[in-house]
């Protein structure tokens, strides 16, 4: 049993990555979202092409594929990455693509007389939305980033296909090591279990800030 | 007689395989006080609303103070107009809306202060101030830290005239303002617009299906149909002694429902 620490302390250095992973991937989702979710409602038709079709790739295929291909077939056109950036990369694209179709969703269940108040105090496109379309479409997006916040900490795990050892490599790693399966799993159950709690309180906290004023609006 | 300010010609409109406006010509001098009344569907609406540029048109041309609105030029040839063209003409003209559509998320202050900060880069000190004196004359000098969710119908439509007059264009469109209040609240509405009438000399159209108010309000009242103008003239002719048919069986309906004239 007092080798537990020191497996502990294995299962934790996984955890980080996996937190790294998360944050990052949840970084780059969401900044790949707001572009493809904007390019998909563009006025100029090969953005709208373009967007619509990382859009349906992405999600039209397994998120294993496209770490494998981002991780083993992209370095062959010249592009290195290290494993924890082709990670973050595959987790943001994928969960990105799901995340441009809540945005895309959002602004256009935001009135049309709201852009129609706009066009007729005239402002340009861009003050349209970023003084008064997404700040009431940023409400109805939240939950839903915070859905695709714990899926993507949830799809975490498929990195350790590409050596990347994260929370439940490292589970595994123990249970070989030990024997034991219930140790290892009955901690990173209750970590992923932690993980999520906390980005479900961080949402509702933005969900609160961003919702002021607007309550008795819908 | 000047130059109109508004100069319709022989403007067209579909949806689809459905003409709404059809070879629409008029003209509006400036500081003129029109009322559109018409059965609905008659294409009122859409006459502000293209003025607006919230539809495009199908045909034909629209001046404004002299500019074409959805025309313009390039390379000496005449162009159809582009958003930077739209975005400066827009500058002559504000609308009021059937419902308000009052930005939710903003105060009342900054729903008036918005377009003139962004638009015409006033500071924030100068368009409050303006914001202030605007809700003054609306009557709701005391409201001005308040959201739109806590406001009446009424007081919401008061804010909205006072956002459009703060660009302060040449031109006011007025889309059956009162249509969507409760009819006590109708009269503190109308109230504001009989003294901007009265006190500024800006051009205003409105379509309304107020008939007293149009009485009260215009100096020419024009009768639509399917697209067309019927019938125009001043309230008083329309009103008591109409020419046409359709204006005479329209008013009929009205007055069954009602309304004073």
């Amino acid at each position: 049993m007092g080798d537990w620490a020191g497996y502990l302390t294995l299962i934790l250095q996984g955890a980080w990555v996996t937190v790294k992973l998360t944050l990052m991937g949840s970084a780059l989702a969401l900044v790949v979202a707001f572009l493809a979710g904007l390019g998909r409602i563009s006025h100029h038709a090969p953005i709208r092409w373009l967007s619509t079709a990382y859009i349906e790739f992405f999600r039209g295929t397994s998120i294993f594929v496209q770490l494998f291909w981002i991780y083993f077939v992209l370095p062959m056109t010249g592009a290195e990455l290290t494993p924890m950036q082709a990670g973050v990369m595959a987790l943001g694209l994928n969960v990105g693509a799901y995340g441009a179709e809540v945005v895309r969703g959002a602004i256009l269940a935001v009135p049309r007389g709201q852009h129609e108040a706009c066009i007729a105090v005239n402002l340009t496109r861009w003050q349209r939305l970023r003084h008064v379309i997404l700040p009431q479409a940023l409400p109805l997006m939240l939950p839903t980033f915070c859905n695709n916040a714990i899926e993507l900490l949830k799809a975490t795990s498929v990195v350790s296909l590409i050596s990347l050892s994260d929370m439940t490599f490292q589970a595994q790693v123990v249970r070989s090591q030990t024997g034991s399966t219930l140790m290892p799993f009955v901690t990173i159950l209750v970590l992923y279990f932690a993980m999520s709690s906390a980005i479900s309180f961080g949402m509702r906290r933005i969900e609160r800030r961003v919702t002021r004023g607007l309550d008795g609006v819908r | 007689m000047d130059q109109p300010i508004i100069r319709i010609q022989n403007l067209q409109k579909s949806f689809g395989t459905l003409t709404v406006i059809d070879g629409l010509n008029f003209d509006v001098a400036k500081g003129e006080k029109l009322a559109l009344i018409g059965p609905s569907g008659s294409g009122k609406t859409t006459i502000l609303r293209i003025l607006m540029t919230l539809e495009g048109i199908s045909g034909g041309r629209i001046e404004i103070c002299g500019e074409p609105l959805y025309h313009m030029q390039r390379n000496g040839a005449e162009v159809p107009a582009d958003e930077a063209h739209l975005h400066r003409m827009r500058r002559y003209i504000g609308m009021v809306f059937q419902h308000f559509n009052l930005f939710p998320h903003k105060s009342v202050l900054q729903n008036i202060t918005l377009a003139p900060m962004l638009t015409k880069g006033e500071t924030r000190a100068a368009a409050d101030k303006r914001a202030r004196e605007l809700l003054d004359m609306v009557g709701l000098a005391d409201k001005a830290g308040y959201m739109p969710s806590q406001l009446s119908g009424g007081q919401k439509q008061r804010v909205a005239i006072a956002r459009a007059l703060a660009l302060q264009p040449q031109i006011m469109l007025f889309d059956e303002v009162t249509s969507a209040l409760d009819p006590e609240l109708v009269e503190e509405v109308l109230e504001v617009m009989k003294r901007l009438a009265a006190e500024t000399d800006m051009t205003m159209l409105l379509v309304t299906h107020e008939m007293g108010f149009a009485h009260d309000f215009a100096d020419r009242v024009l009768f639509f149909d399917r697209g067309r103008i019927v019938e125009q003239g001043p309230p008083k002719q329309i009103f008591t002694a109409p020419a046409e048919d359709r204006t005479k069986s329209f008013l009929r309906k009205i007055i069954a429902a009602g309304q004073r004239v």
